[in-house]
């Protein structure tokens, strides 16, 4: 994984059932760092994240993925250099946690070079780097939320791109795992440079992992850039519509985002 | 257990499991040849098979029995293959042909063809095919919204049924006896009429479409991991599920037409063969023999189990079914995710 690969979006405009819900967004996706999408619910970060996954195609505008239009490129060859895990995916009965990581070897696998030993070591790899070797032989039904996301994580690092798009991976998880998927994929991003996006709903863990944060609202880009240039109670009323104080992260000394709400606001002045 | 023995493990259990499966195939397929209302010895239908045979057993096992256990064995793999494929593609254990309308379509086909044309024989299975095909056409046009979902195309298929079920009874009432009673037959599933004639149409068509099938089953496995993720990995999800439900199809509608819609030996077959394979997959050589073996061993028990008068293929395998599917049907709404 030396050489970088380039993801953009010009003019994109992604659709459902002929309702726009990405309009007219133009990204470059910072190669070899970590880059956090955020805003409120149907705001089009999903949506931006599957079309920019070509898993949606574009009502207009163009992804280039090395400055090709990905949607002349054949699913196989984009699926070797990017890789994406839906939100919730599902995972057929019965299904172990290993074999269900050996699927993410499919792109890398011809019609007769079927399982080999780099098959095999990736598969071992993704499952060390997740901590979920012990899981192998378990099957994903019975795992506990945190245990599958996990396996499913597995999953994209065992298709070894260096593009890897993950929507809402947090989601169900008890802060702990979340923490703890986020730092894995810093890990990763760190040790072999890996392109990393993530559609993220908590705001305060986006600022402590993103390197680039992009902040959306109503399918287009209110805000991006380093969080802690972009996140300002401004920009955070924009987007979100919430009030609230920017105070800094006392670890990470990164923006953290407290709400005022209406209600125990005692120590307000 | 480390990831390589596991992936490992599932590998070999497949293997084993279709070995057996091949194996009780082979048994039944013998047992078939032999027993009957004059009984041949296995070692006797070996050596007649082999060519040695007396007059005698050349008559009854190569011209009686062969073509009718053949007819079986093929009808067999397609209603299993049929069935497993449609299960994984649309992601729901209801999804079998016989119960989204396919055969159904096959049927009301074939009656059209007995009752208001009066064909028999290649015209009745020209048209099952043909009804099969056209249903699958319909159903998938009225699911298509932006693409094709397994939930709706499942609702969409058992309306369908309800509706070709309802027509194929009105041309039955408004037919002559005679042509009911062999439409009635034929509707029921039986392999009396089998003959090495009818049995070319059938080989030659799994003879392509199982090749068809197996170069999509990896792209059906991973279909059952979701439409995005399947794309993610670069499956042409749009492509392989058309192709794939036309594969389904025309097994079904090749096997119905060989021998009417055998009652639920899709439904069950796949099922029992993803159990057995085990690994999440969607099990098609496994679900193939479990079809095979089931109706040759059916129609063996239909034609010779003393005490019982004989009945044809489709009233044992559709007792058998039924009970299946009012659990299945109990239990995916139990589960809630509909059914």
């Amino acid at each position: 994984m030396t050489e970088t690969h380039t993801l953009t979006a010009t003019g994109l405009r992604l659709a459902y059932d002929g309702r726009d819900v990405v309009a007219d967004l133009t990204l470059a996706v910072p190669p070899g760092r970590v880059t956090m999408i955020v805003g409120p619910n149907a705001c089009g970060k999903s949506t931006l994240l599957r079309g920019l996954a070509r898993l949606l195609a574009p009502a207009a505008g163009v992804v280039e993925l090395d400055g090709r239009d990905i949607h002349t490129l054949s699913g196989r060859a984009v699926a070797t250099v990017l890789g994406i895990l839906p939100q919730t995916p599902t995972a057929p009965e019965g299904i172990t946690a290993a074999d269900l990581v050996g699927r993410g070897r499919y792109p890398h696998q011809g019609w007769f070079r079927r399982w080999t030993a780099g098959d095999q070591d990736a598969v071992t790899e993704a499952m060390r780097a997740t901590d979920t070797l012990d899981l192998a032989a378990r099957p994903v039904a019975e795992l506990s939320g945190g245990q599958r996301q996990r396996v499913w994580i597995a999953m994209a690092l065992a298709q070894r791109t260096d593009l890897l798009l993950l929507d809402e991976p947090t989601t169900y998880l008890d802060v702990a795992h979340q923490v703890e998927v986020l730092d894995l994929l810093l890990d990763l991003n760190q040790s072999t440079g890996t392109t990393v996006v993530v559609v993220l709903h908590d705001l305060n863990l986006a600022c402590r992992y993103a390197d680039h944060l992009i902040a959306m609202r109503d399918g287009a880009i209110l805000a991006q850039g380093p969080p802690g240039e972009v996140v300002t109670a401004e920009v955070i009323e924009r987007v979100f519509g919430l009030a609230c104080r920017i105070i800094p992260d006392p670890l990470s000394a990164t923006p953290m985002v407290v709400p005022v709400g209406r209600h125990r606001m005692e120590h307000m002045s | 257990m480390t990831p390589r023995g596991v992936v490992g493990a599932v590998r070999r259990r497949a293997r084993l499991v279709a070995l057996v499966l091949a194996l009780v195939v082979a048994g039944a397929f013998l047992l078939a040849l032999s027993v009957g209302t004059a009984f041949v010895s296995v070692p006797d239908v070996l050596s007649t098979l082999a060519g040695q045979g007396s007059d005698d057993t050349n008559y009854i096992v190569l011209d009686r029995r062969l073509p009718r256990a053949l007819t079986a064995v093929g009808v067999g793999i397609g209603f299993g293959l049929s069935g497993a494929i449609l299960q994984s593609l649309l992601g729901n254990p209801l999804a079998s042909p016989d119960v989204i309308g396919i055969s159904a379509g096959a049927g009301t086909g074939a009656v059209v063809a007995i009752v208001v044309f009066g064909l028999s024989g290649p015209g009745v299975a020209g048209a099952a095919l043909a009804g099969a095909l056209g249903t699958a056409l319909a159903m998938y046009l009225l699911a298509w919204r932006d693409g094709v979902t397994g939930y709706r195309l499942v609702l969409v298929g058992i309306g369908l049924a309800a509706i070709l079920l309802s027509v194929t009874s009105y041309l039955m009432t408004r037919s002559q006896v005679t042509s009911a009673q062999s439409a009635l037959v034929w509707l029921t599933g039986s392999l009396n009429n089998s003959a090495w004639a009818k049995l070319t149409p059938l080989a030659v068509a799994l003879a392509v479409l199982a090749p068809l099938t197996v170069a999509g089953s990896r792209a059906l496995d991973l279909i059952g991991f979701g439409d995005d993720t399947a794309s993610g990995l670069g499956v042409p999800v749009r492509r392989a599920r058309f192709g794939l439900l036309l594969c389904a199809v025309a097994l079904a509608g090749t096997a119905t037409a060989a021998a009417g819609p055998i009652a639920f030996v899709a439904l069950l077959a796949a099922p029992i063969g993803r159990r057995l394979a085990g690994g999440g997959g969607p099990a098609l050589l496994a679900s193939a023999l479990v079809g095979a073996a089931i109706v040759v061993l059916a129609d063996v028990a239909a034609q010779h189990t003393p005490g019982l008068p004989q009945v044809p293929v489709g009233v044992l395998t559709g007792a058998i079914g039924a009970p299946y599917l009012l659990v299945l049907l109990a239990r995916t709404n139990r589960g809630g995710h509909g059914g």
